[in-house]
């Protein structure tokens, strides 16, 4: 086939926002075959490959832009493959825009080539299409044990699994799967997409055990005493940040984390469900990143009439992806930038009523380079709502860190650890994602965890070679 | 699987079970709970830890059935199994170095009280323990107070049974007529807590309580269970769940525990209905 030179992404297509702004189903389709063998074919193979340094896991992009344009998907399934473990999940929740496609050089005249579209075409397809079941590889002997059954836990499983190494993954809640389960909502990544990754884990002879809090029921000590010869620490950053304004013990104030854990990971967006949930009218989601967006467009679906993001930066800065910006401003969303709030104002019965926000402007650039938001005096204003959504951000989850003698962290509670290969300051511990830098990304998460499992092999083949 | 080895009921509403946990059953300290699951659907629920058998690997529960997730729990059996279980969660209640303690249980809160008044008379401490209920009908673990405790005050609200009065009237009694306690450790509802705690204050003696708040995971993830301590928000499930009852702001802690109220309501008159059916 020719090159497209559209300058144009072939659209995605989606769901009616009024439709879909009142269901949990996924909102991007999905592009078909002609759809992605036609965008494929926008990629001009360029030889400097800019798109593949900006990918965290250094996917061969064009190579697998140029198999979909020959049509052979399976053959784009395994480059992508070499790279990434979750395929299906980064093509729908990376920030594309930020990473790779930033990069494109088609992007310079017109719009980049869409390629998180067409990795997650690839894995669809994949999906749908292959028969090829995992084959656990023969066993090397050695154990090794990994915290958190999230995007960086899983991806370090799945790498040791497949050199060899009998791999136990401990998660605390009684579901794996970690953030994509409890975090990102049904509408962005389907469970069941996540359900298949863990499948293909265990099929290859990974061991999940749930309902294991590790640092209360086994230390990681006692991970080492049952024989494990390395850990890696993939425990997230789970701990939710509030504002520590006043007001923020009332009913009808949730931590982002409690809003989307009910309705993801038990299930409260389903009729019947044993889950409470408050069935809000007006909902204020303090933040501006996509967990905001995901609570936010959570809260629409659960039937609220109005959905403010209220921001205190501007629309320019907003962290979230901007596929999901849009979507929510498409569902209805209605955006309040520029704007903190400062009070969570109560009723008589101690149920929120309405939110207190000053005006801000933009000032001078902070540490981060973002302009820094600064209050307009005298601009305050008053939003009614009856729930109000904290998501400002998380912290890592000190269960881990007070329960194992040596391991260093900072003094925002990230894990330190010392290379690429996540080592901490304990001798045959590594650790990765969320749990070291804090919130950030699924794909750097998943990074990470890849690079530890390459880490620990060196390390456990380094220490019988030596032996 | 968390297999039921015994089930025994307590009163017309309250039930024990020994669940089969041996990795729990190890680290498990009087003052922790666990979150248990009684079925694939079914909401996360937490339970304090009532007692646990190393040697055995069982860990036992007791509980009130007060609404459609401990309904769903009493329909299983010995025999049967919780589909999850997961533990020890929160921090173990501080014990060591007391001499002498006042251990304060008020109806189902008695089955968080009475390990803790059992591993302290374990350290050698001087225990005298209250317990109220409504009625005679709802008492639970005298025989096991009996045995941890020096001194046992039964309290009845109708006075069917012990005392009739409430447990501060037991607690100002036993401190007027001498008593001096290190420490006041009270378990029950948030009133009744709210209550020792002001009675205390006035004495000035140092009162833990244990709080139970609506929480999910358990491990600090949901913020749910947020308590102000001492005008700073504390997460019960890591930062407690026992707190100097002096500084814990009951009036908020009630406010919260009714959010889901309504919810609750349906949830039982549902559960009601399909139990029925069942029967019928």
């Amino acid at each position: 086939m020719a090159k497209n030179m559209s300058n144009e992404k072939c659209p995605m297509p989606v769901q009616d926002p009024e439709i879909r702004k009142r269901n949990f189903d996924e909102v991007a389709l999905g592009y078909t075959y002609e759809m992605a063998v036609s965008e494929a074919n926008r990629c001009l193979n360029c030889k400097n490959k800019p798109c593949t340094t900006a990918c965290p896991v250094s996917i061969n992009i064009p190579a697998f832009i140029e198999r979909v344009a020959s049509e052979d998907m399976e053959g784009a399934y395994q480059i992508i493959s070499q790279s990434s473990s979750l395929p299906a999940v980064c093509g729908r929740v990376c920030p594309q825009e930020r990473q790779c496609e930033s990069k494109c050089v088609r992007g310079i005249k017109g719009e980049s080539v869409g390629i998180g579209r067409l990795e997650r075409f690839v894995a669809d397809y994949h999906r749908e299409h292959s028969t090829e079941k995992p084959v656990p590889p023969a066993q090397n002997g050695h154990k090794a044990a990994i915290i958190g059954a999230g995007p960086s836990g899983l991806t370090a499983a799945g790498d040791l699994a497949k050199l060899g190494y009998k791999v136990t993954v401990y998660e605390a809640l009684h579901l794996a799967g970690g953030v994509l389960v409890y975090g990102i909502p049904e509408f962005r990544l389907p469970k069941l997409i996540v359900q298949k990754e863990i499948d293909n884990l265990k099929a290859l002879g990974v061991d999940i055990e749930t309902n294991m809090v590790i640092g209360k029921v086994l230390t990681i000590d006692e991970l080492f005493d049952m024989g494990n010869e390395a850990v890696y620490i993939g425990s997230g950053a789970g701990l939710p940040r509030f504002m520590n304004i006043p007001g923020e013990s009332l009913k009808g104030v949730y931590s982002a984390n409690e809003y989307l854990t009910r309705i993801n990971l038990m299930k409260a967006y389903k009729p019947g469900s044993k889950t409470p949930i408050k069935h809000s009218r007006r909902v204020a989601v303090a933040g501006g990143g996509n967990v905001a967006m995901d609570a936010a467009r959570s809260a629409m679906r659960m039937g609220a009439e109005e959905v403010y993001i209220v921001y205190r930066r501007g629309m320019e800065e907003l962290p979230a992806r901007k596929e999901e910006v849009e979507h929510a401003m498409e569902e209805g969303i209605i955006f309040k930038t520029l704007c903190n709030p400062v009070e969570i104002i109560g009723d008589e019965n101690g149920e929120v009523c309405a939110v207190r926000c000053d005006e801000m402007e933009l000032g001078e650039p902070d540490a981060s380079g973002r302009r820094r938001p600064v209050v307009k005096e005298g601009c305050q204003f008053t939003l009614e709502v009856d729930t109000m959504i904290i998501a400002i951000g998380t912290s890592p989850n000190p269960l881990i860190r007070s329960t194992t003698p040596g391991l260093t962290a900072n003094s925002k509670g990230c894990i330190v650890t010392d290379g690429e290969g996540g080592l901490t300051s304990r001798e045959g511990v590594y650790a990765g994602g969320d749990a070291v830098t804090g919130a950030a990304t699924v794909i750097l998460a998943m990074g990470a965890g890849k690079a530890a499992a390459k880490a620990i092999d060196e390390y456990i083949r380094n220490k019988h070679q030596n032996s | 699987m968390y297999r039921i080895v015994k089930k025994r009921s307590l009163n017309p509403t309250v039930s024990l079970m020994e669940i089969e946990a041996p990795l729990i059953a190890k680290k498990a300290e009087p003052g922790q709970f666990i979150i248990f699951r009684a079925k694939e659907d079914s909401e996360r629920v937490p339970l304090t830890i009532a007692d646990f058998d190393r040697e055995k690997g069982t860990v036992t529960i007791i509980y009130q059935i007060v609404g459609g997730s401990t309904m769903e729990l009493d329909t299983l059996s010995e025999g049967d199994s919780l589909h999850d279980f997961v533990g020890p969660l929160g921090r173990p209640s501080e014990v060591d170095g007391l001499k002498k303690v006042a251990v304060i249980g008020g109806g189902v809160g008695c089955a968080i009280a009475y390990p803790i008044a059992k591993k302290l008379k374990g350290l050698g401490c001087e225990v005298h323990s209250i317990v109220g209920f409504r009625n005679k009908e709802l008492v639970i673990l005298e025989d096991e107070f009996r045995s941890a405790s020096s001194e046992l005050r039964i309290m009845t609200d109708d006075g069917s049974y012990g005392t009739k009065g409430l447990v501060t009237n037991a607690l100002e009694q036993l401190i007027n007529e001498g008593n001096q306690y290190d420490e006041v450790i009270a378990i029950g509802p948030l009133i009744m807590m709210k209550f020792v705690c002001l009675l205390t204050k006035k004495y000035n003696i140092k009162t833990i309580v244990s709080m139970n708040p609506i929480m999910i995971d358990g491990t600090g993830m949901c913020g749910g269970c947020r308590l102000t301590v001492g005008g700073e928000t504390k997460f019960a499930c890591v930062d407690g769940p026992d707190f100097d009852g002096h500084l814990v702001d009951f009036d908020e802690a009630m406010h919260r525990g009714t959010m889901y109220k309504e919810f609750e309501t349906h949830a039982r008159e549902a559960s009601c209905e399909l139990l029925n059916k069942e029967v019928q």
